[in-house]
């Protein structure tokens, strides 16, 4: 079995311009995974697949993982001219940390039995460009996983045949497995009679009435 | 993409244009007795031949995953009992496998014998009773249902007296295993596989030689080696379609090593065969079993250094996988150095295998659509997690 380095290099010799990245993973378990650019994955991907020595022709799982936005706050040195001298000053800056989705792959391979050989990608962003594109048509395996990729997280698949909620009914509109996900105060149509669940949702209702 | 592109849609069973050729749309489920739970296939019939066929799951969702990352390490534990409630002991060694993996804990030598004797006794009630259910959706009703349950009974009660529990077992630990053997208990379980050959020759008299179950099954359901493997079908499902591949003999998990025992494998791929790799699994089981209960050595069944309370794993991540009765089960975890898994992801086999059932299905009769799901041998609670 090749190492994940290995595995880099010989994608980027028979692909230059693939732009893959190895994500080095510092538990116990030393399971190192390559990111793709979204762009290049599906060619990747099948050269994974077709190449006789690696020939990874299973791809056991395909999952999502949500990264949120995160607000970090850093100390910056800025230089500033108080009273016509210079003065160097430490300030905290805020900034936001752009979140995204990410699909994960664990590809074996049934073939010379070895593995696992991860795969990462990421969406731009978690809201407006949350394409991949995806690998179904190289691992049939990923068809009810994408889906459900999709169901869940809201990571929009160009390319799969069936993209459709699998796990959630059809009428649902969220994504739940988001990590900013807020559970409904109800999910009957008409409250049911408990009082702790009319209670939370009339609160809803008056902040909504309030904001609006 | 706006957020109404992103709104699911319903696509029909069937095209306006396919109408004019006379075709029926069935809802089988998801309260037809053959489904194994609630699970429906819309499937459009043209007179008894199947022509499409889309599954619809999600009717025992729960959120699995979620919960998951929302409680502790520990306490995802017991939740994977009811992930396949057939197989518990499994799933808590394919959770335990993959946080071992992720925190690089060892499992002492006692616990890996405890582990592989309740798996392997947990697959030959799994499979024992696989086949019961698949030969009462074939009309056999009742005789080899029975005779799998009065073997799986056995088994159960073995493991209520070794875990508190007949189904919900909650027994392995991440480093070991939760309780030691109860006294005499070893001598139970020898008793019970000595008697289990027998078993399987009762069943193989009653059902391989006979001519209803070949002509049902053989040649229906076929399913090739190449779509198999492609799909990601794993278990005795992509043995019978005679692909060589078992994480008991690709991964050594465990100790499975040092046993000896062979990979059923089948020709054809159809029904039978999988009725028939079923029968050899648990033949090869009971070999395991006979080499791994004279062996089973003293010590101490929880690695000392591991701890159960404010169990907190460094930043990382792992995927842990097993060869459960159903096919790979697995457990990716990430953690960020909390006492939560970041992400608490299942690999259910049971819903994997089912990305061929249209496949399957199509251009058989709908009566063989009740067999051919049935041979897939899935839990919904897996399924729909």
């Amino acid at each position: 079995m090749k190492s994940a380095e290995e595995i880099l290099a010989a994608i980027k010799a028979a692909l230059p311009d693939a732009g893959v990245e190895l994500v080095l993973n510092p538990s116990p378990s030393a399971q190192h995974s390559l990111r793709l650019a979204p762009a290049t994955a599906v060619a990747v991907a099948s050269f994974l697949r077709e190449d006789a020595e690696l020939a990874l022709d299973y791809c056991s799982n395909a999952t999502g993982v949500d990264w949120p936005g995160k607000e970090v706050t850093e100390k910056v040195k800025v230089t500033k001219v108080v009273d016509g001298v210079e003065t160097m000053t430490e300030e905290t800056v805020k900034r936001v940390e752009p979140g995204c989705l990410e699909a994960v792959y664990h590809l074996f391979s049934m073939k010379h039995k070895h593995g696992p050989v991860i795969l990462r990608m990421r969406t731009v962003n978690r809201t407006d460009q949350v394409e991949l594109p995806s690998l179904t048509p190289v691992w049939r395996s990923a068809e009810f996983q994408e889906r459900e990729i999709f169901d869940l997280f809201g990571i929009v698949f160009t390319g799969h045949p069936d993209l459709r909620r699998i796990l959630m009914w059809d009428g649902f509109e969220d994504h739940p497995m988001r990590r900013d996900y807020v559970d409904p105060d109800d999910y009957e149509y008409e409250p049911t009679p408990h009082d702790e669940v009319l209670k939370r949702a009339e609160e809803h209702k008056t902040h909504a009435e309030v904001t609006t | 993409m706006s957020a109404t592109a992103l709104k699911s849609y319903r696509p029909p069973v069937m095209d306006v244009a396919e109408e004019g050729d006379e075709l029926l749309e069935v809802a089988m489920g998801p309260h037809h007795p053959s489904t194994h739970g609630v699970f429906r296939m819309d499937v459009a019939l043209d007179g008894e031949r199947v022509v499409k066929l889309k599954p619809v799951f999600g009717y025992l969702h729960r959120n699995h995953e979620k919960i998951g990352e929302k409680s502790s390490y520990l306490a995802s534990m017991p939740y994977t009992d009811r992930l396949d409630y057939f197989c518990s002991l499994t799933n808590n060694w394919a959770y335990a496998l993959a946080v071992e993996k992720l925190a690089g804990i060892e499992v002492p030598e006692r616990a890996q014998y405890i582990r592989v004797i309740t798996a392997e006794l947990t697959r030959i009630q799994n499979h024992a009773s696989a086949i019961g259910f698949l030969m009462q959706e074939m009309g056999a009703s009742g005789t080899p249902l029975m005779y799998a349950f009065r073997e799986r009974e056995k088994i159960l009660d073995l493991f209520e007296e070794l875990t508190g529990s007949r189904m919900m077992c909650n027994y392995m630990r991440f480093g070991g295993c939760r309780v030691e053997l109860p006294t005499g208990w070893l001598d139970k379980v020898k008793i019970v596989v000595a008697g289990l050959p027998e078993f399987i020759d009762e069943i193989e008299a009653l059902l391989t030689g006979n001519e209803i179950l070949m002509a049902r099954a053989q040649g229906v359901g076929i399913l090739k080696p190449d779509l198999a493997v492609n799909a990601g079908i794993t278990g005795p499902m992509l043995r019978a379609s005679g692909v060589n591949y078992d994480i008991r003999k690709v991964d050594h998990y465990g100790i499975y090593d040092r046993f000896k025992f062979r990979v059923p494998l089948g020709d054809h791929g159809d029904i039978y065969d999988r009725y028939m790799i079923r029968v050899l699994e648990m033949r090869e089981s009971i070999k395991i079993l006979e080499q791994a209960l004279p062996e089973i050595p003293a010590g101490p069944i929880m690695d000392p250094k591991s701890k159960i309370r404010g169990f907190r794993p460094k930043a990382g991540e792992a995927y842990g996988r097993i060869e459960a009765p159903k096919g790979e089960l697995g457990f990716y975890l990430i953690s960020d150095g909390s006492g939560n898994p970041y992400r608490y992801r299942v690999r259910p086999p049971s819903l994997i295998n089912l990305t061929v059932l249209e496949d399957m299905c199509l251009g058989q009769n709908v009566a063989d659509v009740v067999l051919i799901f049935g041979s897939v041998d899935i839990v919904l609670g897996e399924v729909d997690r």
